[in-house]
């Protein structure tokens, strides 16, 4: 452990590898100073834990019906008790971690490239293309959320894919309007202006030297959003047009345990915990990342 | 008053900062006992010259930890001081000039409203008076047109006009101290001797003292009455300004020798050869 | 010296902004640098001399507008430029904390331009730039925070000179560095320019660094060339113009007794 330390904070860093893992340790070393950001890196790895392990952890498959045992308050059996169908909720709640970070990382997938394409593009060639991409981006930060998504998951029809479609298709802008911002300050910066003068190619430029530094903000903001997609996700899916039954998706979960609220509180309050937590858990997090990769919040 | 006591006694002076990779001595044992005169501190970076001015006033990074034998300020144990009591000596008695005044007048206020402020706060005055102060002041800095600087914002002027205001704002309570960190190093050659000149005939005025930390030799050499060369957060040599070219530490003298002359011939200059024994 | 010039600037003219904003940053500024010598433009902050090396370099902002001839070696130097051209003149600027990509490595720094202009073994050359520049090659995996203020003068230096270009731009390269660091990297772009026969443009408001460094110097003001000299008339202290010799008395530092009043400035 103590080779692996010195190896990380040795001065001089032998090999590409090495001088990356020594900025990712650094990273580190300030992040686990922000206890808050540990708590929410925490909760997220205890997400992606119980996705990757719902087989082990969950003692059924969340979906069969055992209608003996229909609406059982929490107990030693059934520790977040079962649902109208007897269903065990917390079985459900943790296979739904697993709809959870399907939607969070296919929304991720869509949202960031789109986002920092278009930002990146807009802020570094400028003029009228930039003039063009910023009236398209307000276009989509125009719309409220969840009506887009409504709409678009009633022109393609319900279901979990379309719901993350359509959440990605109305999140993407604010991240091209902030990788926008960035790459305009960085426009102008000298070391840009040394790429362009040694020659080297715009599309280079801006892949090699442009995005990585807007990346980190993206990110940040990635995660602080992270919440509103879980809950635009978790929306759509008490509306019905989201995950269908008998996917134990954590909004749709609500939605049908609403009916039991006064007398089986546990049916919604359980699922409704999970996105609580798991939100509180991203925006620590991204809290966390941006004292850690801002340069402008950094003193 | 008591005139003929040194103005600030610095005796063992140590600057420690806390780091991932352990802690770091930026300034150690530093001495010196300032009366009413014009003291350089001159180093290059890393040198410790500017922890030591902001250790004097307690503007140090979180992260930083300030000890000594002694630090008094004309009487006041600046150790043992309160909070309370630090701030009002760092409003009043000390002030600090920075190098960039971009950074040091806020933005959203005019220059006028900030020195209206400032005379609010320390001579609690009216605002009708205060104006009329400011304006005076604006005039003793050889401001042409106090009225248009008075309603300008602080983007709006240049370097120079910049660094006369916050040298107009600096002398408002009338301080016994001014610590000027690289208060010209922004500034256009030309203008840099207007703005010196100015501090001169201030510091002139008030019989203040100054502390005014460089990295130009020659400049703090032609300014000041008294020089600390500092090193790798040691003072390494004390001199009388006027003395400069006689330097005995190999550092002091390396530091002379490897500046371009214009009166230079173009051959290679003399390096810096770094001795561990100046650490010792 | 009676060789040919490798920099000729014949009426610059540069404006920023349009109609009654407009912003006149250089005017009719011409002089030209003989191959292989090594040429001071000498002024304060808003003389224009920093607009002339964007302009050399082909760094001029889009809305700049442009008139007048630059010629590299006889052809003429447009604002569009292509690889090649680009590769001949190289720019080395004054913070050498804003010029490196701060999430690069020196590996990558000086890899991807030489790779850009389609030089061969690549490794080879990294280390034999470092060792140009003085540093070994254990700098090689570092990124530019790991680096002092120097050293990353070096990096940019080295940057520039992999690519084998005829004429270096030098916009302050020392005013950032102190000065036992600034005498390190000034003997060091000497010698460069000696081994490698490269002709400079150093922009500088620094009479003593230009007079060091340089044959022969302009200076600027207010977007005009006032005075261009050799620069034994600067040694010898024969400057024509009120201005230089201001400039010039300025270098020496401060006198109280010659001072005396400053002018009001607005």
């Amino acid at each position: 452990m103590s080779a692996v330390r010195a190896w990380l904070l040795v001065d001089v860093p032998r090999s590409r590898w090495q001088a990356r893992c020594q900025r990712f340790f650094f990273a580190w070393l300030a992040f686990r100073q922000n206890a808050g950001a540990v708590a929410g890196l925490a909760i997220v790895g205890t997400l992606v834990a119980a996705a990757l392990l719902a087989p082990w952890i969950a003692g059924s498959t969340g979906v069969v019906p055992d209608l003996g045992n229909r609406l059982q308050p929490p107990s030693g059996a059934f520790w977040f008790g079962t649902d109208e169908l007897g269903r065990d909720i917390f079985d459900r709640i943790v296979w739904g971690s697993r709809i959870t970070l399907y939607i969070v990382g296919l929304v991720t997938l869509i949202v960031v490239p789109i986002g920092l394409a278009v930002g990146v593009v807009a802020g570094y060639v400028g003029g009228w293309l930039d003039g063009a991409l910023m009236r398209l981006t307000d276009i989509f930060l125009a719309f409220p959320r969840l009506i887009l998504a409504l709409a678009f998951v009633a022109a393609l029809g319900p279901g979990l894919e379309n719901a993350v479609l359509a959440i990605a298709l109305t999140a993407w802008s604010p991240y091209a309007r902030i990788a926008r911002a960035e790459a305009l300050t960085l426009r102008h910066s000298d070391f840009i202006l040394a790429a362009r003068s040694q020659g080297i190619p715009h599309h280079q430029i801006l892949a090699g030297h442009v995005a990585p530094m807007c990346i980190s903000s993206v990110i940040v903001r990635l995660t602080l959003d992270m919440a509103g997609i879980i809950l635009t996700a978790a929306g759509l899916g008490f509306l019905g047009l989201g995950a269908q039954p008998p996917t134990p998706e954590w909004g749709a979960m609500i939605a049908l345990g609403r009916d039991y609220l006064l007398d089986q509180w546990w049916v919604p309050a359980f699922p409704g915990l999970a996105i609580l937590v798991v939100s509180l858990g991203f925006n620590l997090l991204g809290d966390g990342l941006r004292d850690v990769l801002d340069p402008k919040s950094r003193s | 008053m008591m005139r003929r006591d040194p103005l600030l006694i610095v005796d063992g002076l140590r600057v420690t900062f806390d780091t991932p990779r352990g802690p770091v001595v930026a300034v150690r044992d530093v001495n010196f006992v300032l009366g009413r005169e014009k003291l350089g501190i001159v180093g290059e970076s890393g040198s410790g010259k500017s922890q030591t001015g902001r250790a004097l006033l307690g503007l140090l990074a979180r992260n930083g930890r300030v000890a000594a034998r002694r630090l008094s300020f004309d009487g006041v144990d600046l150790l043992r001081a309160g909070e309370a009591e630090r701030r009002a000596l760092r409003g009043g008695r000390i002030a600090m000039i920075l190098q960039d005044p971009k950074y040091s007048l806020n933005p959203v206020m005019t220059v006028g409203e900030q020195i209206v402020e400032a005379f609010r706060v320390h001579a609690n005055v009216s605002r009708r008076e205060a104006r009329l102060r400011a304006l005076a002041m604006l005039e003793a800095v050889h401001i042409r047109e106090p009225g248009y600087v008075f309603d300008a914002w602080p983007h709006e002027l240049s370097g120079g006009m910049g660094q006369r205001v916050m040298i107009a704002m600096m002398m408002v309570p009338e301080p016994d101290l001014l610590i000027a960190d690289e208060p010209t190093s922004a500034l256009d050659v030309t203008v840099r001797l207007q703005v010196l000149a100015l501090l001169d005939d201030m510091l002139a005025r008030r019989g203040a003292a100054l502390i005014f930390i460089s990295h130009d030799l020659n400049l703090v050499g032609s300014f000041c009455d008294r020089v600390l060369v500092m090193y790798a957060g040691r003072v390494v040599e004390t001199l009388r300004a006027n003395e400069l070219r006689s330097a005995r530490h190999p550092y002091t003298r390396g530091l002379l020798a490897c500046q371009p002359r214009v009166d230079g011939d173009g051959s290679d200059l003399p390096t810096l050869e770094r001795d561990p024994a100046w650490l010792r | 010296m009676n060789r040919a010039p490798a920099i000729e600037v014949a009426g610059l003219d540069v404006a920023f902004g349009r109609g009654r904003r407009a912003f006149r940053a250089v005017r009719d500024a011409s002089f030209s640098v003989t191959a292989g010598s090594s040429f001071g433009l000498v002024g304060e902050s808003g003389s224009g001399k920093t607009t002339v090396l964007r302009a050399l370099a082909g760094l001029l902002p889009p809305a700049a507008r442009f008139r007048g001839e630059l010629r590299l070696h006889g052809g003429l130097l447009r604002p569009a430029r292509s690889r090649a051209l680009r590769r001949r003149l190289q720019l080395v600027f004054q913070d050498p904390y804003g010029s490196l990509h701060p999430r690069h490595t020196v590996d990558r720094i000086l890899g991807e331009p030489a790779r850009v202009h389609g030089l061969d073994s690549i490794d080879r050359r990294t280390v034999a730039a470092l060792a140009d520049v003085g540093l070994d090659p254990s700098f090689r995996f570092r990124f530019p925070h790991q680096l002092s203020g120097g050293q990353r003068q070096r990096i940019a230096i080295a940057r520039a000179l992999i690519i084998e270009p005829a004429v270096v731009l030098l916009d302050e390269p020392t005013s950032a560095l102190d000065v036992s660091v600034q005498a390190e990297i000034l003997n060091l772009l000497q010698r460069l320019r000696r081994e490698y026969a490269l002709t400079f443009v150093l922009v500088s408001h620094d009479l003593a660094v230009v007079s060091h460094m340089c044959e022969a110097l302009a200076v600027m003001r207010a977007g005009e060339v006032v005075e261009t000299v050799s620069v034994d008339a600067l040694r010898a202290d024969t400057l024509q113009h009120r201005y230089s010799r201001q400039l010039l008395q300025a270098a020496q530092g401060y006198r109280s007794t010659a001072a005396g009043m400053p002018p009001a400035e607005r």
